[in-house]
């Protein structure tokens, strides 16, 4: 894969890529190179997506008639809970900052990796053990207790609550160094041109959400340890027969959970906000507006956790606060989207697979937010509470931003990461089928929510039948797509066009090394002599 | 509101006097949200036209936001935002103030049915009866696991919490039958959690109360129930009805007057306040008494928790007499045979 790369403008010797520095497999399990553990975490959250998509599709074909269609009650209630488990923790999570921010952060601030090498590897095997740890617990005695755990019922359920809160117990300090390394790695590793108002959009998601991270994290580790001992050494922490609060534990796991919510939007935001520069060859609207609704949202992400418990028994006033508190994330999110919008303005804009992951993201991000505002409405929280409605607003948000966004990200790195091209029209086509898929498949919740169908609902009543059918057969078409994509870009990767060091024309600095970049990314300390938004300068001109 | 909108949104029949309100903004916030996620797409969609890129090594002007446009955006996005909370926050407050006049039916939840008590003493599973153009307001608890009440015709949903009351109210504008489900997971069976409201004209209503109910056992109605039950668990060995200050504050004009405690608050003695005195006595004592009253929680089945407040309700209009007692000095462990601080007093017979 050695072969000669042309810089414009400059004339360099070979280099290996690192994929052809080494290629033993102990090469790969003890790598210190971020770019290699990108791909490690790569390896490991799709196996978990598909198996998280697999369950998935088994509800939905659970709920295509009212009653039992092919598992019993507990089977399913345990098969949500594994869904949401999955996918929560060992694929959303994770996803964009453990891939794409190993794989492109330290290239994006001109460092040749991240501060702390070994711990970088360490927490994927520590990723590694505590996933298989939370799968293993989840099979062996399973869990039917949701992925939020609510005590009392986490206390008393007959599963193996214990083991597997921790087991992700033991994935959240994976995510915990993963916070700790990119914010040291951001602070202390830019090169002397990466100015804090200079770095790629990118890179300020990539802070941001380690911040986060860094921040709630722990807060879920002291809930899950509390109903661990509530379960096992039954001391009544949650028991109001012994002073204990069951509401108390909702704080708690809310306070980790709702900004969990942006650990997984904020690097989907991150990914969106380079896209749409480099294919509108256009500067970003408002730099500044991106870079600080980022913090924005970290921060008031964090006093909005009580939009979740409008009726679990909080004082009025309390109810009222957290609703207003949410509007202002509201707020951020929608500068970001109008942002992202005008940026096309004026530009010169080239329609590929990942620019129309974007707008699919674009319409589902829009209208599932929109719909988390209607949710964050108090009174009409009431009704839709615990309803498909809320099912399907936060999966607009998890589904149609994060996954489009992973979807969007993986398309438009590809050349990146492989030095090979993804065709074209078969990304054209999954990003249709993706969009339809999950639209069929999600829309119809809405609607069963506003019927009043409550969510976690093994059997339903005979009246919801028909837009539960509808959005079974939307689960075929995204489950579709999601293997289709697999498949072509699994062929793509070896047998892929090769297609230089920037496909794309970008200005970003990320593109203007080879593709894919040898072991250490530059020579020495690079300079970067424009901002990464330069479309006003002829690439060649560009140097670093 | 028409009904092609109800039906276009498949939203439930409109069962009370609530649902109006939140439909309207319901539908509100819906045509909003759906207008602005297609205005975005569209303007997107637009600018791939009209901007399309036409040779490769096309150069774009440095252009960007300007203070006036983001601040015209943000003032603009905020206001309607803050417009929905404004009419919700109210609409939310509105739906947690129960008139006075509503009558109280207890609610107790269990894993995996619900059980209605209704103050004159009839008991009933699964099957709530309401008149029509009464509020009802409902105080709930529950035995085991949190549960949640929801009636979706009604548009009112309420988290059903083990060792505390939580309540509800609603006026159904219509007669009919309405499925009650459980919203909050509860175990295997949560999604059978289902009951019925049902909503009766005032006549149907009338003969359904005027039913005899009562059997040859000797029930009478709930306050008589509750000033037994107060009796047979030793409550009145320390609370007087007549006003008396004693070991523990009076239940005479209590209900509905506000109490100090000892730390200062001062806390609204309605079914809440009352009945987590009853299960956390610690939680809230009131100024000028000691902690000394054990916990009922576990010892007092719902029914009687019940029956007790709707006996110290039926004595809000006694006026203190405000003679005192000499103040004996009892400490708890001394009066529970159970020894074990915090243990319920030990668990007498069930009356039948």
């Amino acid at each position: 894969m050695s072969t000669a790369v042309v810089i414009p403008g400059r004339e360099v010797e070979e280099r290996p890529s690192y994929v052809t520095v080494a290629r033993s497999v102990g090469s790969w399990l003890l790598t210190t190179d971020h770019k290699r553990i990108g791909l490690l975490y790569l390896a490991s959250i799709t196996v978990f997506l598909f198996l998280g998509g697999l369950f998935a599709m088994l509800i939905r074909i659970e709920h295509l008639s009212p009653g039992p269609t092919i598992m019993t009650a507990a089977t399913y209630n345990k098969m949500f809970t594994l869904h949401g488990i999955t996918m929560v923790w060992l694929f959303m999570i994770p996803s964009i900052p453990t891939v794409f921010g190993n794989f492109l952060l330290p290239i994006m601030i001109g460092a040749k990796d991240v501060a702390f090498p070994r711990l970088n590897l360490l927490s994927w095997y520590i990723f590694v053990f505590g996933a298989c740890w939370v799968l293993f617990a989840m099979i062996w005695g399973g869990v039917d207790t949701g992925w939020t755990f609510y005590v009392p019922y986490s206390s008393v359920a007959p599963s193996a609550v214990v083991p597997v809160a921790m087991g992700i117990f033991i994935v959240g300090f994976s995510t915990i160094i993963t916070g700790v390394n990119f914010i040291t790695t951001v602070h202390t590793m830019r090169a002397a041109s990466v100015g804090w108002l200079r770095m790629p959009l990118f890179v300020w998601a990539m802070y941001g959400v380690s911040v986060i991270q860094v921040l709630a994290t722990p807060v879920l580790g002291i809930s899950l340890v509390l109903v661990g001992i509530d379960h096992w050494l039954d001391w009544g922490l949650f028991d109001p027969a012994r002073g204990g609060d069951p509401v108390l534990y909702q704080h708690l796991f809310w306070f980790y959970s709702h900004p969990a919510v942006y650990i997984m939007i904020l690097p989907a935001m991150g990914v969106v906000s380079e896209i749409v520069p480099t294919f509108s060859h256009k500067n970003p609207y408002s730099y500044l507006a991106i870079a600080i609704s980022t913090f924005g949202i970290a921060f008031v992400g964090f006093l909005s956790w009580g939009h979740h418990m409008f009726v679990a028994g909080m004082s009025t006033v309390d109810v009222g606060a957290f609703g207003v508190m949410t509007m202002g994330v509201a707020i951020f999110s929608a500068i970001k989207v109008f942002t992202w919008t005008l940026t096309m303005r004026k530009g010169a804009i080239s329609l590929k697979a990942p620019l129309l992951y974007v707008f699919a993201f674009l319409f589902l991000f829009v209208f599932g937010g929109m719909t988390g505002v209607a949710v964050a409405t108090t009174s009409l929280d009431v009704h839709w509470h615990d309803t498909y409605f809320v099912v399907a607003h936060f999966h607009f948000i998890m589904v149609g931003g994060t996954l489009t966004a992973f979807l969007a990200a993986l398309h438009y790195w590809f050349p990146k990461v492989t030095g090979r091209m993804y065709p074209e029209r078969l990304g054209m086509l999954s990003a249709v089928m993706v969009f339809g898929g999950f639209f069929v498949t999600f829309f119809p919740q809405f609607l069963l929510g506003n019927a009043g169908m409550p969510r976690r609902y093994y059997h339903y009543p005979a009246e919801y039948q028909s837009l539960n059918v509808v959005s079974s057969a939307g689960a075929f078409v995204l489950g579709g797509a999601m293997l289709l994509t697999l498949t072509y870009l699994l062929w793509a990767a070896i047998f892929g066009e090769r297609c230089g060091p920037n496909p794309w024309q970008s200005r970003s600095w990320e593109w203007l090394g080879e593709s894919p970049p040898p072991k250490h990314n530059y020579r020495e300390t690079p300079c970067f002599s424009h901002d990464p938004y330069a479309y006003d300068v002829p690439l060649e001109d560009i140097h670093v | 509101m028409p009904q092609f909108i109800l039906d276009l949104l498949d939203l439930p029949p409109q069962g009370s006097t609530a649902s109006y309100g939140i439909d309207a903004l319901h539908v509100f916030v819906i045509t909003t949200t759906m207008i602005s996620s297609t205005l975005v797409f569209a303007m997107a969609i637009y600018f791939v036209v009209r901007y399309r890129r036409k040779s490769d090594d096309e150069l774009t002007p440095r252009t960007g936001a300007t203070v006036w446009s983001e601040g015209t955006l943000i003032v603009g996005i905020l206001s309607l935002f803050i417009l929905w909370w404004v009419i919700g926050f109210r609409q939310f407050v509105a739906m947690h103030d129960p008139p006075a006049n509503a009558a109280t039916v207890y609610v107790t939840a269990k894993q995996w049915m619900w059980t209605f008590t209704y103050p004159d003493g009839r008991v009933a599973n699964d099957v709530l009866t309401v008149p029509v153009g009464r509020p009802v307001k409902l105080a709930m608890t529950s035995r085991d696991v949190i549960h949640s009440f929801y009636v979706p015709a009604f548009r009112a949903k309420q988290d059903v919490v083990p060792g505390r009351y939580t309540s509800i109210w609603f006026q159904a504008t219509e007669p009919g039958d309405y499925p009650i489900y459980c919203a909050e997971y509860c175990g295997v069976a949560h999604s059978l959690m289902r009951g019925t409201v049902k909503v009766m004209a005032p006549a149907d209503y009338e003969s359904w109360l005027n039913q005899p109910v009562r059997d040859a056992s000797g029930l009478t109605d709930l306050r008589t129930e509750g000033e037994n039950a107060a009796r047979r668990r030793e409550c009145l060995a320390c609370h007087t009805v007549d006003g008396q200050r004693h070991v523990g504050p009076t239940w005479a004009g209590l209900y509905g007057s506000l109490v100090t405690m000892s730390d200062g608050r001062r806390v609204l003695a309605d079914e809440e306040y009352l009945t987590r005195s009853m299960m956390e006595p610690n939680a809230d004592v009131v100024e000028g008494f000691k902690s000394v009253m054990p916990s009922y929680f576990g010892g007092l089945p719902q029914p009687e928790v019940g029956a007790i407040v709707e006996y110290i309700k039926s004595l809000r209009d006694v006026t203190p007499s405000g003679i005192q007692l000499p103040t004996l000095s009892i400490t708890p462990l001394a009066q529970s045979d159970a020894g074990a601080p915090g243990a319920g007093p030990p668990l007498l017979p069930e009356t039948p």
